[in-house]
């Protein structure tokens, strides 16, 4: 049920009962099917979002663009698979236009990322360029603006 | 040369005031308001608005605009894009064809609205039923607009819905009219259909125009709006009022729309052109963006004051405040007559002690007596936080 997974995906600390008081459901029920989804996959992993620039000195992020040649019979799969593999590397993603595949880098310097890109990734059978970005601020991410403003202040009692 | 002396006397403004509106009541929720304003940390559910921002999509249409240098007047009657739009979007929703020339005209909110329906529409003497609990601008309209209100009561036995026995019982010689406001501010009340069709019988018999204000039509949560123009027969004595106040967020942009009978909307047009020449062009082109565009993120807000409004009105009925299930607007009206409190009394100790604004029910006229407003349009966190200081409360009585 779709209605559950929307207010996990807004907020990983719902519980099953405070679920069930918004959705109008008993507590077993929803934890049920949290159990369900959670089981076949669909929910995979309760993360928290975390504003990095907040803290001095933490981690410098990369979108790195790859292109990569198709490899018989497995596609771009089993490259793709080798990168995910990295715990320097965040997210890995087959895309449409350019460039093949786009993979986000997390280090604690520049100089690390580039060095990992260029020993690690780069060298790899199949990948045959990489452009490297880095990420020098964040407005936005899952959804959810960072640079944001305080709300506007409404009138506090009105008709 | 002898110096004409003239008698100096000292301005008095205050007898220039005009005797009827000297004798309004100042409004109930005034006193909350300043009482409010006043306090650190406080949870107002005292909000009669949106807690969200007008989607961005429409904010980033009516600043275009304005770098396209559309800050001119529109036609009176409004854009003619805005009354196509409209028209259109009651046929598909409503069934209803309304001609966007003769019968359509945008206003400045449904406020405006609601005073030029009353304005272009009563003789002096003439009497509006005025079902209560109900908005609080519709009696000094009434009053201003030369009319008498005569209020009936609407009951918790019977969810807040207008019943036929209780006009019947309002109606005398100088009836014209009956005031109709589903989803309902205060109560959360809706009406369906038939509890609808029960009342188009006496209207028709005593032959009443219904001045009908949906402007939480969009905001019913069981079912679908239905108005009473949609009744067999009823659309050209109601005039349809609504807006995207509620529904998109738009409080603050100030504009709305009457629909009806060419001849009702042109006699509204004719004091609206006198008194406001059209509603403001920057506030036409963002509804247009909001009918065109903003479907989906209306749905996402209604879908957040669904969940919370299961949220509150769990949590009242689990506290002690009895609350029957509001359908529609985002308001719960909890009774506190359990407590022997008045609703005004509950309502300023609970700001006292525990810091939680609500509005007292009889602010909506007599039937509000005894229950209290409490708007679920605030964040869920307020209102988790908003339930356990109110159930401190009750403890402490
Ligand atoms: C029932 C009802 N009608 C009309 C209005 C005013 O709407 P607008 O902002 O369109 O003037 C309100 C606002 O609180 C309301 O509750």
């Amino acid at each position: 049920m779709s209605e559950i997974l929307e207010i996990l995906s807004e907020n990983a600390r719902a519980t099953p009962a405070e679920i069930a008081t918004l959705l109008g459901l008993s507590e077993e029920d929803v934890a049920r099917e949290i159990k369900d989804l959670e089981d076949s996959g669909v929910i995979k992993k309760y993360i928290t979002l975390i504003n990095w620039e907040k803290l001095e000195g933490s981690y410098v992020f990369a979108v790195i663009e790859l292109k990569v040649s198709l490899q018989r019979k497995t596609g771009y799969d089993s490259v793709a698979e080798r990168i995910a593999r990295f715990s320097e590397v965040d997210s890995v993603r087959l895309i449409s236009g350019d460039h093949d595949l786009q993979i986000t880098v997390r280090g604690k310097s520049m100089k690390d990322v580039a060095f990992f890109v260029a020993e690690k990734i780069a060298t790899l059978d199949g990948v045959q360029s990489t452009c490297t970005h880095f990420i020098l601020k964040s407005y936005k991410e899952h959804g959810v603006i960072l640079t944001d403003r305080p709300k506007p202040k409404r009138l506090v009692v009105t008709p | 040369m002898k110096q004409h002396q003239k008698e100096i006397h000292a301005f008095n403004p205050e007898s220039y005031v005009a005797s009827t509106v000297k004798a309004m009541p100042p409004s109930g929720i005034r006193k909350f308001f300043d009482l409010v304003n006043e306090m650190e940390g406080a949870i107002s559910l005292g909000v009669g608005e949106p807690d969200f921002v007008t989607p961005w999509h429409i904010r980033e249409a009516c600043i275009y605009s304005l770098e396209s240098g559309m800050t001119s007047y529109t036609s009176n009657k409004g854009m003619p894009e805005l009354r196509d739009r409209i028209s259109e979007q009651m046929k598909r929703e409503a069934g209803l064809e309304y001609d966007p020339v003769e019968e359509i005209l945008i206003t400045t909110g449904v406020s405006e609205a609601v005073d030029l329906a009353f304005r272009a529409t009563l003789n002096p003497g003439d009497e509006v039923i005025v079902p209560e609990p109900c908005y609080v601008a519709y009696v000094p309209d009434i009053v201003l607009a030369g009319g008498v209100p005569v209020t009936v009561t609407t009951r918790l036995s019977d969810l807040f819905k207008v019943r036929p026995e209780e006009i019947s019982r309002a109606l005398t010689r100088r009836s014209k009219a009956l005031i109709l406001s589903y989803p309902n501010n205060p109560t959360g009340a809706i009406m369906s259909r038939e509890d609808l069709e029960e009342l188009a019988d006496v209207v028709v018999e005593n032959d009443l125009m219904v001045v009908s204000d949906e402007v939480y039509g969009k905001l019913t949560y069981s079912g679908r709006h239905v108005s009473f123009a949609q009744l067999e027969g009823m659309q050209d004595r109601t005039i349809v009022l609504n807006g995207l106040s509620k529904s998109h967020a738009m409080t603050g942009w100030r504009v709305g729309f009457a629909l009806g009978n060419s001849a009702l909307v042109s006699a509204m047009t004719k004091i609206h052109q006198y008194t406001m020449l059209c509603a403001p062009v920057m506030a036409q082109v963002a509804a247009l963006e909001a009918l065109q565009k903003g479907e989906d993120g209306m749905l996402a807000m209604k879908h957040e004051y669904d969940l919370r409004r299961r949220l509150f009105v769990s949590g009242l009925n689990r506290i002690g405040l009895d609350c029957f299930e509001p359908q529609g607007a985002f308001y719960a009206f909890p009774s506190v007559k359990e407590t022997g409190l008045t609703s005004e009394a509950f309502a300023e100790q609970l700001l006292k002690k525990q810091k939680v604004a609500v509005v007292p029910g009889n602010v909506f006229g007599a039937g509000g007596e005894g229950f209290l407003r409490c708007s679920y349009a605030t964040s869920r966190e307020e209102l988790i936080e908003a339930l356990d200081r109110m159930e401190t409360f009750l403890k402490g009585l």
